[in-house]
C-alpha cells in the first residue's frame, strides 16, 4: 500500500526554480569568464538542479534514512570510479 | 506440498502490506531504488569515458554551441522538467484520490515525454545533414552514445508510462493503492535528473 499522508510539496514551485536555474545555466555557459570558473559554476547549478528533483520529486526528503541511505550509497563508488581512472589517464 | 513461504524464516518474510521490514517501504518501491542504484553506476561509467576522453584529448571537441544546438536543447531539457512536474502531479492527485486529474496528468507527461524523444530526433536529423555522425571521431561517438543511452531509457520510460495510463483510466489505481504510479515516476524523475547532468557535461561544458 502506498503511504496516504504524507506531506507534498509545492511542485510547481520546484518547476519554476527548476527553469530558473537552466536559464542560469544557459547565461553562465557563455560568460567571457575563465573557464575553469565557468566550468564550477555550471557543475554547481547541475547538482543543485538534480537535488531538486531528487528531494522534492523523487521524495527522498520524505522517505526514511534507510531508503535516502540506499540512494546516496553508490556516490562514493562513482565518484572513486571517476577519480581512478583519471588519475590512470594522467 | 511445501511452498516458498514455507521454508522462508519468519522475520524474512513481507508483512501483509507488503512493506519490506528492513527499509520500511513497499517492496516494489526499493525493488525500483536498487535498480536506479545500478542505473548510477551505468551513467558514471559512461560520464566518466567521456570526461578522461575529452580530458585526453579536448582538441577533438568543438567549442559548446558550435556543433550542438544549444537552444533547442535548452529548451528540450525544461520539456523534460516539465513531464517531471506533470507525472509528479499524477502521484499527488493519486495520493489525494483525484482520479480524473490523475489520468489526466499521466497523458501529459506520456504526450511531454513522446516531445522530448521527437525533438531528440529532431536534433539527430540536423546533426547528421551537418556531417557530425556516430563516426565522427571522439566527438561524435561519446555524444551519440550518451544521448542515445539517455533516449533509449526515456523511449522505455515513455513506454512503461503509456501502459501506466492505460491502467489509470481502467481503473487500475486508487487513493489506497497507487504504488505502480509512485514506481514509475522514481524512475521518470532519474531519468530527468540523469539529463541535467548530462546537459551540463555534453552541451555546456
Amino acid at each position: 500500500m502506498a503511504e496516504a499522508t504524507r506531506h507534498l510539496p509545492n511542485y510547481f514551485g520546484v518547476w519554476a526554480m527548476l527553469a530558473l536555474l537552466t536559464m542560469a545555466e544557459l547565461g553562465v555557459a557563455f560568460l567571457p569568464w575563465p573557464k575553469g570558473t565557468v566550468i564550477a559554476l555550471l557543475v554547481l547549478l547541475a547538482v543543485w538542479k538534480a537535488l531538486l528533483v531528487a528531494l522534492y520529486f523523487m521524495h527522498l526528503r520524505y522517505e526514511p534514512n534507510r531508503i535516502r541511505i540506499l540512494a546516496i550509497a553508490p556516490l562514493p563508488l562513482a565518484v572513486i570510479l571517476v577519480v581512478a581512472v583519471i588519475q590512470e589517464f594522467r | 506440498m511445501t511452498t516458498h513461504a514455507d521454508t522462508m524464516p519468519a522475520s524474512a518474510m513481507l508483512e501483509p502490506t507488503g512493506v519490506e521490514p528492513g527499509a520500511r517501504v513497499y517492496h516494489n518501491k526499493l525493488g525500483m531504488w536498487v535498480f536506479l542504484l545500478s542505473e548510477v553506476m551505468f551513467f558514471t561509467a559512461l560520464i566518466g569515458s567521456y570526461l578522461i576522453l575529452r580530458f585526453a584529448h579536448p582538441e577533438a571537441w568543438a567549442a559548446p554551441g558550435e556543433m550542438l544546438n544549444i537552444p533547442v536543447t535548452a529548451v528540450n531539457t525544461f520539456i523534460l522538467i516539465c513531464s517531471s512536474v506533470t507525472m509528479v502531479k499524477a502521484y499527488a492527485a493519486a495520493a489525494e484520490g483525484h482520479q480524473k486529474a490523475m489520468c489526466w496528468w499521466l497523458v501529459a507527461t506520456v504526450l511531454i515525454g513522446a516531445t522530448f524523444v521527437g525533438v531528440q530526433l529532431y536534433e539527430y536529423t540536423e546533426l547528421v545533414h551537418k556531417g557530425f555522425l556516430p563516426s565522427s571521431g571522439l566527438y561524435g561517438s561519446t555524444f551519440y552514445t550518451m544521448t542515445g543511452f539517455h533516449g533509449f531509457h526515456v523511449t522505455v520510460g515513455v513506454i512503461c508510462m503509456a501502459w501506466v495510463t492505460l491502467k489509470a483510466f481502467r481503473g487500475g489505481y486508487t487513493q489506497a493503492d497507487h504504488r505502480g504510479i509512485e514506481v514509475v515516476g522514481l524512475y521518470w524523475h532519474f531519468v530527468d535528473l540523469v539529463w541535467i547532468i548530462l546537459f551540463t557535461i555534453v552541451y555546456l561544458i
